[in-house]
């Protein structure tokens, strides 16, 4: 019997440290998020980085997106729909994370699209075929070039801007940014500056009306 | 052995597997928080290691809760595998073996010096250790002589 108990208490004790280990770990991550912000500040927004929403807006999400990443695909909707129903007030700034195979391709191609000024139809239909293209263990990013061939491209200048050096040097700023910032996963997020530490569609949204609240209450 | 022979420790066979169990439990813990909470992601001998240790959790902790002695017996193949499996990885973590010959060649590698904790102790290094303390724990009945 007295070892039923024992177990029991062993139990507990390891619980809980674990739930105390989290929450100092969380805690922590959290502080090193918010430093690493205060530290490379410029490296959030840069002038070569695509912009969705009023360009003007005071209150800029910035988002660390990969475009193989299945979660900013799924979240690229609650994304769009928290600018569209700002009213002007929040816009999006999309940086690059390739942290998959192939992903680095990807975003030639969407870059390429959008010096056609197709970049947002291109994004819409690379994400809804991404399945196809973005599989793991067999990425194939040139199969993006099908699902973006019906927007108007001139696809034979996209196929020559897809190599572009400009293109290959905002890729690399971004990855040094995403490192700089401390950014591991993708999406990453910054609503005007301050990182969405704990991740849900919820706290994002809640952390996009806490900084919209800030500018309406001057 | 012999009844002359000096006792350092004197535990019972049930003490041991309790504490060969919990070993397993904190060692499971440990595992799930470096790959759940700090999104270490395990590599492949890692891998082995954790099927090597989370069933001890289960089957030491039914030996314990029904005061089965022959649960060692049953954890026994387990931390044997965990020791050689985790031995290997350490000879790899050191550069004793190469990664050339390894099964590490995609994803995460085995030989990585971020399989650090802290910074200082090496994650292959405490694995050797659990299964050891483990192996140690569940053979002392046997090397008393005493079987079930």
């Amino acid at each position: 019997m007295k070892s039923k108990w024992l177990m029991a208490g062993a139990v507990g004790v390891v619980a809980l440290a674990f739930i105390v280990g989290v929450a100092i770990y969380r805690d922590r991550s959290a502080q090193q998020a918010v430093t690493a912000v205060q530290s490379s500040s410029e490296a959030l927004v840069r002038a070569h980085a695509p912009v969705f929403g009023n360009p003007l807006a005071p209150v800029t999400i910035v988002e660390f997106f990969d475009p193989s990443c299945e979660t900013c695909r799924a979240f690229h909707p609650v994304v769009k729909s928290i600018v569209n129903a700002s009213f002007g007030q929040v816009r999006l700034v999309l940086r690059y994370a390739p942290l998959h195979a192939g992903s680095d391709r990807a975003v030639q191609i969407l870059e390429a699209a959008r010096m056609q000024g197709k970049y947002w139809s291109a994004l819409e239909k690379a994400l809804a075929d991404q399945p196809r293209w973005a599989a793991h263990g067999n990425p194939q990013p040139e199969l993006i070039w099908e699902s973006i061939a019906d927007i108007g491209l001139d696809m034979a200048r996209a196929r020559a801007d897809a190599g572009s050096p400009a293109i290959a040097d905002a890729l690399k700023q971004d990855i040094a940014d995403m490192r700089a910032l401390k950014v591991r996963a993708t999406p990453g997020f910054f609503v005007n500056g301050r990182p969405l530490t704990e991740f849900g569609d919820v706290q994002l949204r809640a952390l996009v009306a806490e900084e919209v609240a800030k500018v309406r209450k001057p | 052995m012999s009844k002359e022979s000096p006792r350092i420790v004197a535990l019972d066979a049930a003490t041991a597997v309790f504490l060969a169990w919990f070993v397993a439990l904190v060692a499971t813990a440990g595992a799930l928080f470096l790959g759940e909470v700090m999104g270490r992601t395990p590599c492949l001998l890692c891998w082995y290691q954790r099927i090597a240790m989370f069933p001890l959790v289960l089957v030491l902790g039914v030996g314990v809760f029904d005061a089965d002695a022959r649960s060692a017996r049953y954890g026994l193949p387990l931390a044997w595998a965990g020791v050689g499996l985790a031995l290997y990885h350490c000879l790899l973590y050191w550069g004793v073996v190469s990664e050339a010959a390894s099964p590490c060649r995609q994803g995460v590698s085995c030989a990585d010096a971020d399989l650090q904790v802290a910074g200082v102790v090496p994650i292959p290094l405490m694995s050797l250790l659990a299964f050891a303390t483990i192996l140690v724990l569940l053979s002392w009945n046997r090397m008393k002589g005493v079987r079930s």
